[in-house]
């Protein structure tokens, strides 16, 4: 193999994997020449525009759009009847569990409108107050039924039913009659009566947490075009060109290869676009009016009907022995769905105990359905809530025991070669080093003033691999272009380049990285589960091997000897061996230009499903104040500790904790969906859906722990996800300490922390 | 509907538009001018995304409506730059590592800019609290107050 392997493994000899490059898309997005979703227009492009549901659960009987069909402007209008009746099928194409037939009728509703919110028809006209005008025109003939919003009061037997076809799964015997608990989950091993048993000290507490939204700043948009023979072509951003296009394909019935999406700059996803919302509904549309046609979210759409996570009620018991020991933990999970069935909480399951090593252990998931938009994933889908909830417990049990929080932790943590408390055996992991470099960090010993605590949370990400496709194309001047098929959604361009640089040995400014469109490069799964810098990460390197082998080759030829007598070191090819000294080294440039000389353009591509994706770790430090006069909670210090494996890019590994921590204590404090009796959402909008501001944080010390991952060339792991796990529970424990009360649920918000400080 | 016929000067070239009396200028710059450098994240005055000076006043182009800008001077993100050289904060953004996906990035700089223009030597909480109303999910702020106080510095001389 070529020395761009020899590198491989983690420590010394790396040139430029581990530096802070300038991102080479970066000029782009301070000058504002990037093209986010919204940014694209064609000759001739409408507006279109969806028409809501303004109930939460209600029978369609009819719609008539005769009226918006005769407003002057007007050129389509679309329902379900426009689009195929699709027949249930698990689609595993987005992030987490989806059926293409809930798809389809979330995308148009048919039968029901499930939320408010809900998609019902779509319009597309030559200007957009034209539109906005016709969505009015359209009569839709609703009858209103019964809603239920609460996961709790949904599993109850006398409530409104969202689906006649849904039976719980994984229940014996299997129902007969049709609910809202969609499923039923479980992991867990051993004996919970006999560690409940042989624990001094038991805690069981309950939890809930409300939906929170992925809350990225760039609402969805799309244009998609359709030409007279049905070739369709969609532009838009999204976390996923594949899977947009894989999702049209099955929704619509149309072939893939008639459809090419092309990916703009993604303004955010954290999950969120891991599905189709506007895509084939803005099809459609073309479809009918032969135009192209743009189609862009407001605000208030995208908290309507699009993510969020799913609300939880959660209890959890966990049994210790006086040492720490933890003898035995079980949990409760309830998730909400949404209008469809598909919540994360067999993620929830599996995550939540994963940080401890652990004899007995349980947790048992539902999955409900309520009327609330169809939950996405949201960053470490359906793990944050669960380890709420747990790190909470395990904070009680630790104060119970008379032990540090930390060193409770240390003597339960997973290790490496543990079993894990969902099944399968860890492998290299890196928990244990977090927790050692959180107790050793200043912070953990620095003096608290007066109303401040400390909290501690630790939390746990599996990370995924999966299919990535990637190629590089070596210019004639020995610059290199390096393609892949995932669209960059926080700097991972700079990551391939680094580490295509690193194997070539070139300088990284002279590779320039793109996203290419569906049509371009190979199958690519969407970019979420940390998976880019890991999977396509792992392409772009085998991709830039197969460079480097084929300059040897064309060295060897120049030289007129065997190619294993060639070595690839620095950027050149060099004699080596008995050859060594006898010959120049040829550089990519040299080699580049003679490359239609010795065999023609020099190509190196990959296509590979990655395996082996090293799960993630993180443990958090959060210093709170409280105001005792008005219950609100002030961060004022912030450590978050986390195995990345190794940072290829530590300036965004940095940046994906410092946000992950952020968008954490945005959900531990202040952000929830505020629904009416009426089963309407009520705060709709960045004004009362309160999402953390500058002014709310301080600094996010990220330290970053680098155990490497023995799948990855240079020992990635993914970081992304992990960082939003802790802050709940970090921010909760540190409460505590500052004011002696468990929050236990979701947002602690001023009102609730006032009202717990007061004793009510 | 008639629409109104509005003379401007946009990062300092004249420029006339024609616009719909409820159009707002964020409308405008985006859909009748095509400078989409400035972003709409909530069309509400909530996010800051679509931030540019009005006669040198930091203001919410979804919060103007088009026919109110005649006879000013308005400045986006894509008047920033000179010509290949950045603005320093643009410059501190990029090095900073300031911006993930990128698209609160106009907005702050529009805003991180009327700062400094104001306060050449702000204390990190001023900056914390003047880029208040710009909103970024991406980063935790942490690198975006460094990248404003790095060139702030360097704009001082220090
Ligand atoms: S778009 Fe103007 S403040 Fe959000
Ligand atoms: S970088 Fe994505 S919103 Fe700020």
């Amino acid at each position: 193999m070529s020395e761009g392997n020899g590198q491989a493994k983690n420590g010394g000899g790396l040139h430029w994997v581990g530096t802070r490059s300038i991102r080479p898309d970066g000029v782009d997005k301070v000058t504002g020449r990037a093209n986010f979703g919204a940014d694209f227009f064609m000759p001739g492009m409408l507006t279109g525009r969806v028409l809501r549901s303004p109930h939460p659960h209600a029978r369609i009987r009819s719609i008539d759009a005769s009226k918006a069909l005769a407003l002057p402007g007007v050129k389509a209008v679309v329902t379900c009847d426009d689009m195929p009746d699709i027949p249930a099928e698990e689609a595993f194409v987005g992030e987490g569990p989806m059926n293409f037939r809930d798809l389809s009728r979330n995308c148009l509703a048919r039968g029901k409108a499930l939320y408010d919110g809900h998609a019902v028809a779509a319009v597309a006209a030559t200007t957009a107050a034209i539109a906005e005008q016709a969505l009015g025109l359209i009569e839709v003939d609703y009858e209103v039924l019964p809603h239920v919003i609460d996961v709790e009061a949904a599993m109850r037997p006398d409530a409104p039913v969202l689906h006649d076809d849904v039976f719980t799964q994984g229940v014996d015997p299997a129902p007969t009659r049709p609910s809202n608990v969609a499923k039923r989950v479980q992991t867990g091993h051993g004996d919970l009566d006999a560690g409940f048993a042989a624990a001094d000290v038991v805690v069981e507490r309950h939890f809930t947490t409300k939906p929170v939204h992925q809350g990225y700043i760039e609402p969805h948009a799309c244009v998609a075009s359709v030409s007279e023979d049905g070739q369709t072509t969609i532009w838009g951003s999204s976390q996923g060109h594949f899977m947009i296009r894989a999702y049209v394909a099955k929704l619509l019935a149309m072939d893939i290869s008639e459809i090419r999406v092309i990916p703009a700059e993604i303004g955010g996803g954290f999950g969120g676009k891991t599905l189709v919302y506007l895509e084939p509904v803005a099809v459609l549309l073309s479809r009918k009016s032969g135009r192209p046609v743009k189609m862009v979210m407001s605000r208030e759409e995208v908290f309507r009907a699009t993510g969020p996570t799913s609300g939880t009620a959660i209890r959890v018991k966990i049994g210790a022995k006086k040492d720490g020991t933890i003898t035995a933990a079980e949990a409760e999970c309830k998730y909400q769905a949404g209008g469809f069935p598909g919540s994360q909480v067999h993620a929830a399951a599996m995550t939540g105990f994963a940080c401890y090593s652990l004899a007995n252990v349980r947790i048992i998931g539902w999955d409900v359905c309520v009327n609330r938009p169809r939950c996405a994933a949201y960053r470490a889908p359906g793990a944050p809530m669960a380890a709420f909830a747990i790190e909470s417990t395990v904070d009680e049990v630790a104060e119970k025991i008379g032990i540090d929080p930390i060193d409770l932790r240390l003597k339960n943590a997973a290790k490496s070669n543990s079993q894990s408390s969902y099944g399968p055996q860890f492998r290299e992991i890196g928990y244990i080093e977090t927790l050692k470099a959180a107790k050793e960090h200043p912070h953990y010993k620095a003096p608290l003033g007066p109303n401040q605590g400390r909290g501690i949370a630790s939390g746990f990400w599996f990370n995924i691999g999966g299919e990535s496709s990637a190629a590089i194309n070596v210019n004639e001047d020995g610059t290199a272009v390096v393609a892949t098929g995932s669209p960059d959604i926080g700097g991972s361009r700079a990551s391939m380049a680094l580490m295509a640089a690193e194997v070539l040995g070139i300088d990284q400014a002279r590779i320039r990285p793109i996203v290419a469109d569906t049509a371009s490069i190979g199958y690519t799964f969407l970019t979420g589960g940390s998976r880019v810098t890991f999977a396509t990460g792992m392409a772009v390197v085998e991709s830039a091997k197969q460079v480097v082998q084929q300059l040897r080759e064309r060295a060897a030829k120049i030289w007129d000897i065997d190619v294993d007598a060639v070595e690839w070191k620095d950027g050149e090819a060099r004699p080596a061996g008995s050859n060594a000294g006898r010959f120049e080294p040829l550089s990519l440039k040299d080699l580049a230009a003679m490359a239609g000389k010795t065999g023609g353009p020099i190509i190196g591509r990959s296509a590979l499903n990655a395996q082996g994706a090293g799960p993630g770790f993180g443990t958090h430090i959060c210093d709170v104040e409280i105001d005792r006069e008005t219950g609100k909670v002030t961060i004022v210090r912030y450590t978050a500790v986390q195995d990345v494996g190794k940072a290829i890019h530590p300036s965004y590994v940095e940046g994906q904790i410092q946000g992950g921590v952020a968008q954490g204590i945005g959900w531990a404090l202040n952000e929830e969906y505020i629904y009416g009796d009426d089963g309407r959402l009520q705060n709709p909008g960045f004004l009362d859906y309160r999402m953390p501001v500058a002014s709310d944080l301080p600094m996010i010390d990220a330290v970053m722990v680098e155990v490497p991952n023995p799948a990855h060339p240079y020992g990635a792991r993914g970081v992304g996800e992990v960082p939003i796990v802790p802050p709940m529970a970090a921010v909760a424990n540190a409460i505590y300490r500052a004011g002696g009360v468990r929050m236990p649920d979701l947002p602690m918000s001023p009102p609730r922390l006032l009202a717990a400080l007061d004793g009510d | 509907m008639a629409k109104t016929h509005v003379t401007t000067t946009i990062n300092g070239e004249p420029t006339e538009f024609l616009c719909e009396p409820q159009q707002t200028l964020l409308d405008v710059l985006r859909d009748e001018l095509q400078l989409t450098g400035t972003k709409e994240g909530c069309g509400s005055g909530d996010c800051g995304a679509c931030s540019v000076m009005v006669d040198g006043r930091l203001v919410c182009s979804c919060l103007v409506l088009g026919p109110e800008v005649e006879g000013r001077s308005i400045d986006t993100i894509e008047g920033m730059a000179h010509g290949e050289q950045l603005h320093p904060l643009q410059r501190h953004f990029l090095e900073d590592a300031a911006l993930q996906c990128g698209v609160c990035t106009p907005g702050f700089l529009v805003a991180a800019k009327a700062l400094l223009d104001r306060n050449p030597d702000p204390t990190e909480t001023e900056v914390r609290f003047w880029l208040a109303g710009n909103l970024c999910r991406c980063t935790g702020y942490d690198k975006i107050i460094r990248a404003v106080m790095n060139a702030a510095a360097e704009m001082r001389g220090a």
